[in-house]
C-alpha cells in the first residue's frame, strides 16, 4: 500500500514536469494559431521557423556561443586551475571568492554589472562579442568549480614525479596532470554548455544591435501568440535530449565494452 | 612548480575586469546621482532613501519576497517526499529518475515557461479541466498564483536533487539502531533521518529561494505585466529609462536582503545542528 502511494506520487511529479514540454511538442504541430484547441496535424510553424531569418539566426546564435563559450571557458577555467592548485594561498583564496561571488550572485545582478562595464568602456560594441564574453565570463567558475576539487585529490608530487623522470612542464601538464583530472573537466564542460544555452538574462541585458539568443528570442515573442515559438521549442528540447542521452549512455556502453 | 603557478595569473587579471569591476560598478552607481561624471562624482544616499520612502516600490520589494518564500515553501512541502521516495527506490530506478528529474532542468527556461502560458490560458488546458470539475472558467495568467505555479515547476527539481543526494547519503545503520531502540518509523523519520537530511534541505532552499526572488521573466511572463517583481523593476531602470543609480540601489538593496535571508537560513541550520549535538 505504501509502495504504491509512493509510486503514485512520484509518478504525479513526473507528469508534472513532463505535461508542458509534450504539449508544447504536440501543439507545434497545430492546424491553428490556437494554443489550446488541437485542430489538425501540420508541420506549417516549422516550415515558419525555417524562413523566419530572425528564428534561425537566434538559433544559430545560440548554440555558437554555447559551443565557442565551452571550449573557450574549460580551457582557460582549466588551466587557471592548475595554476592556483601551485600558487600562494592568498591568491587561491581571492580567486575562490571571486568565483563565489560569480556564482552566488542572482543572475540579474551579474547581468547590469556586464552591462554596465560594457557601456562604459566602450572598446567593443554590443551584440555578438559581448554576449561571448558575458557567457564566458559566467562559465569559467563553474569549470573551476568542478576541475579543483580533482586537483586537489591528486597527489601533489606527481607533476614533480614526472620532472624528475625527465618530463617537460609541457609533458607533465598533458600526460600526467590533465588525464588525471578530465572527469572534472568534461563534467566542467557540460554545466558550462548547459549555463549558456539556458542562459536568458545576462544575454539579455548584454546584447545588442539586434543579437539574439533563443531564449531573448522566445521572450521577446512571446507578447503576441506565436505558435513558431514552439517549433523552436520542440527543437531545443530534442536536441538536448539527444545530447543528454548521448552523454549518460557513452560512457556505460563503454564500460561494458571494457567488461568484455 | 614556480612556473605552473604563473598559469593562474591570466584569469586572475580577467576575473578582476569580468567580476570585480562590474561590482564596483554597482556600488559606485549605487552610491552617486546622475551626470555619470567620474570628476565631479558626489557620493550620497539618495537613491536608497528613495526607494525606502517610495510606497510603490516598498510593496514591489514585499511582494517580491512574499512570492520567493512562497515558492521555496511549496516547493520544499512538494519536493521533500519526492525526494524520499526516490531514495527508497531500487538502484536502478534511481538512476532513472535523476535523469528524468534532470532532464527539464537542461530545457531552457524561457521555453518551459512558454509552454506554461498556452496551458493556463483561459480556454486552455487547465480551464478546461478546472471547468469539468466545477470551478472555473477562472484567470490564470496575470494572477499571483500563477506566478507562483510556474516558479514551483521552475525551481522543484533543484529542491528535490538537494536533498535526494543528501538522503541517500545517509548510514541506514542509523535506522536500524533506531528500530533497534524501539523507536517506530514515524520516531525513527522525525529523530533521525529528517535532521539528518537539513542540510540537503538548506541547499535546496538557496538554489530555490535566490532565483525566485530575482527574476523578472516568469512574472513578465506569466504575470502578463500585472505581477510587478523588483527583478521587472531592475530591468526596467536598466533598459527603458537608462536610470543606472536608481537600478544599482534597488540592485544592492535586494542583493544585502537575499544574503541576510540566506545567512539567517545556514544560521538556523548550525543551531539546530549544535541543539541535536547536545541532545
Amino acid at each position: 500500500m505504501k509502495k504504491i502511494f509512493s509510486k503514485f506520487y512520484l509518478a504525479l511529479i513526473l507528469i508534472f514536469f513532463y505535461l508542458p514540454i509534450l504539449y508544447t511538442i504536440i501543439f507545434s504541430f497545430n492546424d491553428s494559431r490556437s494554443l489550446t484547441v488541437f485542430k489538425g496535424f501540420s508541420l506549417q510553424w516549422y516550415e515558419r521557423m525555417f524562413n523566419d531569418r530572425n528564428m534561425m539566426q537566434a538559433i544559430w546564435y545560440t548554440f555558437v556561443i554555447a559551443i565557442l563559450a565551452t571550449i573557450i571557458s574549460t580551457i582557460v577555467g582549466t588551466i587557471a586551475s592548475i595554476g592556483l592548485s601551485k600558487s600562494r594561498k592568498a591568491l587561491q583564496l581571492a580567486i575562490e571568492q571571486v568565483n563565489n561571488l560569480s556564482v552566488m550572485n542572482p543572475e540579474i545582478v551579474t547581468a547590469i554589472g556586464l552591462l554596465m562595464l560594457f557601456s562604459s568602456f566602450r572598446v567593443i560594441e554590443k551584440g555578438f562579442l559581448t554576449l561571448l564574453l558575458a557567457h564566458i565570463a559566467f562559465c569559467i567558475p563553474y569549470v573551476m568549480l568542478s576541475v579543483s576539487p580533482k586537483l586537489r585529490s591528486l597527489d601533489p608530487n606527481l607533476a614533480e614525479a614526472a620532472l624528475d623522470l625527465g618530463a617537460t612542464p609541457w609533458q607533465a601538464l598533458t600526460k600526467v596532470i590533465v588525464p588525471q583530472i578530465l572527469p572534472g573537466i568534461v563534467s566542467g564542460a557540460l554545466i558550462a554548455f548547459t549555463m549558456s544555452i539556458d542562459d536568458f538574462v545576462i544575454s539579455y541585458f548584454v546584447t545588442g544591435n539586434g543579437v539574439s539568443n533563443i531564449s531573448i528570442l522566445v521572450y521577446s515573442m512571446s507578447k503576441r501568440i506565436n505558435p513558431s515559438i514552439n517549433a523552436v521549442s520542440t527543437l531545443v528540447i530534442i536536441i538536448i535530449t539527444v545530447v543528454l542521452i548521448l552523454v549518460n549512455i557513452v560512457p556505460m556502453l563503454r564500460k561494458k565494452k571494457e567488461v568484455a | 612548480m614556480k612556473k605552473f603557478a604563473r598559469m593562474a595569473y591570466p584569469y586572475a587579471i580577467w576575473a578582476i575586469v569580468m567580476i570585480v569591476l562590474p561590482m564596483l560598478m554597482i556600488l559606485f552607481y549605487a552610491f552617486s546621482t546622475q551626470g555619470n561624471d567620474v570628476v565631479q562624482v558626489r557620493l550620497t544616499l539618495d537613491n536608497f532613501i528613495y526607494f525606502l520612502t517610495e510606497p510603490v516600490l516598498l510593496k514591489v520589494l514585499a511582494t517580491s519576497f512574499k512570492i520567493a518564500l512562497i515558492t521555496t515553501v511549496i516547493c520544499v512541502l512538494i519536493g521533500y517526499p519526492a525526494a524520499y521516495f526516490m531514495a527508497k527506490l531500487g538502484n536502478k530506478y534511481q538512476n532513472l529518475m535523476m535523469l528524468l528529474i534532470t532532464l527539464p532542468t537542461w530545457i531552457n527556461m524561457l521555453v518551459r515557461t512558454y509552454a506554461w502560458l498556452g496551458m493556463l490560458q483561459s480556454g486552455g488546458l487547465f480551464d478546461t479541466v478546472l471547468g469539468y470539475l466545477g470551478i472555473g472558467p477562472k484567470q490564470m495568467i496575470g494572477t499571483e498564483g500563477a506566478v507562483i505555479f510556474v516558479m514551483v515547476y521552475n525551481f522543484l527539481p533543484f529542491m528535490i536533487l538537494q536533498i535526494y543526494s543528501q538522503l541517500i547519503k545517509m548510514d541506514t545503520s542509523y535506522l536500524e539502531a533506531a528500530a533497534d531502540l524501539g523507536a517506530d518509523r514515524v520516531q525513527s523519520f522525525w529523530r533521525v533521518t529528517f535532521p539528518l537530511s537539513l542540510p540537503g534541505v538548506i541547499s535546496g532552499i538557496t538554489l530555490v529561494f535566490l532565483p525566485a526572488a530575482s527574476t523578472f521573466q516568469i512574472s513578465q511572463l506569466i504575470g502578463q505585466g500585472s505581477v510587478q517583481l523588483i527583478g521587472n523593476v531592475i530591468e526596467n531602470y536598466f533598459l527603458t529609462t537608462g536610470d543606472w543609480n536608481k537600478g544599482s540601489a534597488i540592485s544592492l538593496i535586494m542583493a544585502v536582503i537575499i544574503i541576510i535571508s540566506m545567512y539567517l537560513t545556514k544560521k538556523a541550520d548550525k543551531e539546530s545542528a549544535g541543539k541535536r549535538r547536545a541532545v
